[in-house]
């Protein structure tokens, strides 16, 4: 690589100026380094929040007050369900992959904690009140063969809670006037009082999964 | 023989080389009845009341000699039949209709499964049950309308053969 900011030291009689440009090509090649580490900090820093181990630095931040309806059309809170750690992932019934994937792949971890895995709720929440009624989510839960709380709420309850767990989700128009939605694929796993303890991603492996939820509960 | 007959036959004679050279340097979509479909274990998921759309998984072959693509379908328990990719961006799921149809390339073949490439069934007019079958047609460019069934397997199925959706998934495969 060659030198960017070359020094003319070829110019002996002009000492003062070359000092100068010593001084400008240090600090030129701070400034390089400057950019190079906030760049790798920017890199590496958002992987911290999925690591194995569940260290998670945004914690702090993910989880917070929501009121949402239960398919029994009971009101549930953050308040609610505290006292009890659980898995909260958001999706919406006419999700043909990710959501059905999710759900059925939590039952099977659940399955293989044996008792433990009744130490733990698995809560799913529809981002598409306009289409699933929370009757409809009650009865699309139970497809998958163990207790999971459905919930879901006005577009306003629904955008709080999605707010509050810094997920995200937004509608896509599709031909004839009908939508698709994007939304996130991770499952937030919190605990008793509501923290954020760690996310299962949607391509974390099966024991990277079975160990953050055995601590879950642990 | 008149000469406009002589042209006529010329004319029909160039089109049928045409269709049965499929190696002339012609677009594929032009090469009508040169690809040939094969779909193979065709299944969907389980759906409940009021869960109004739902997924289909198969694998389709084309063991001819012209590129072929899907463009649409139908089928009596769906209003709508489309067809969709997905993918993964950052945490969050994307799904996309592929409003220009599914490539099915000659002598290659297409796998629809989850976390990947599918058929939607739009505006259910009933639940799909597990252990039941229905039936799909699947609009071709090439091919036309190709019939298949569709296995309807419970809702956390991850492949065709599987019953509880069991082992291994995390949707990277």
């Amino acid at each position: 690589m060659t030198d960017p900011f070359p020094e003319h030291e070829d110019e002996p009689s002009l000492t003062d100026r070359s000092e100068g440009l010593k001084t400008l090509r240090l600090i030129l090649w701070l400034l390089v380094a400057l950019v190079i580490g906030v760049g790798l900090v920017a890199m590496f820093a958002p992987d911290r929040a999925t690591s194995p181990e569940g260290e998670n630095v945004y914690s702090a931040s993910v989880g917070g007050p929501f009121a949402l309806t239960a398919p029994d059309g009971s009101r549930v809170t953050d308040a609610t369900l505290k006292g009890k750690p659980f898995a909260i992932f958001f999706g919406f019934t006419r999700c043909p992959d990710v959501c059905p994937t999710t759900l059925s792949r939590m039952a099977q971890l659940r399955k293989q904690m044996g008792a433990d895995g009744d130490k733990f709720r698995i809560v799913f929440v529809s981002v598409d009140p306009g289409y699933d009624s929370p009757e409809d989510i009650g009865r699309y839960v139970a497809l998958f063969g163990t207790p999971i709380l459905g919930l879901t709420g006005t577009d306003a309850e629904v955008d709080r809670a999605v707010k509050a767990y810094r997920a995200f989700y937004q509608k896509v128009p599709t031909q004839g006037g009908d939508y698709t939605i994007d939304h996130t694929a991770s499952v937030y796993l919190m605990d008793a009082s509501g923290k954020l303890q760690s996310i299962i991603a949607y391509d974390e492996t099966g024991p990277n999964a079975l160990a953050k939820l055995k601590r879950l509960v642990g | 023989m008149t000469r406009p007959f002589f042209a006529a036959a010329l004319l029909a004679s160039t089109i049928i080389i045409t269709a049965c050279n499929p190696a002339a340097e012609t677009p594929a979509a032009t090469e009508t009845g040169a690809s040939i479909i094969a779909i193979s274990e065709p299944w969907s998921r389980e759906t409940a009341v009021g869960q109004n759309a739902g997924g289909a998984f198969m694998t389709i072959a084309n063991t001819g000699t012209a590129a072929d693509r899907i463009t649409g379908g139908s089928t009596p328990v769906a209003g709508r039949v489309e067809i969709h990719t997905m993918s993964m961006d950052g945490g969050v799921m994307r799904m996309r209709q592929l409003e220009d149809g599914l490539d099915v390339p000659a002598g290659g073949e297409v796998t629809l499964k989850p976390g990947s490439f599918h058929i939607m069934l739009m505006d259910l007019k009933q639940p799909l049950k597990a252990g039941e079958t229905v039936p799909l047609t699947l609009t071709f460019e090439g091919a036309g309308p190709v019939v298949t069934e569709l296995a309807v397997k419970p809702a956390g199925a991850m492949a065709p053969g599987m019953e509880h959706g069991e082992g291994e998934h995390g949707g990277h495969d």
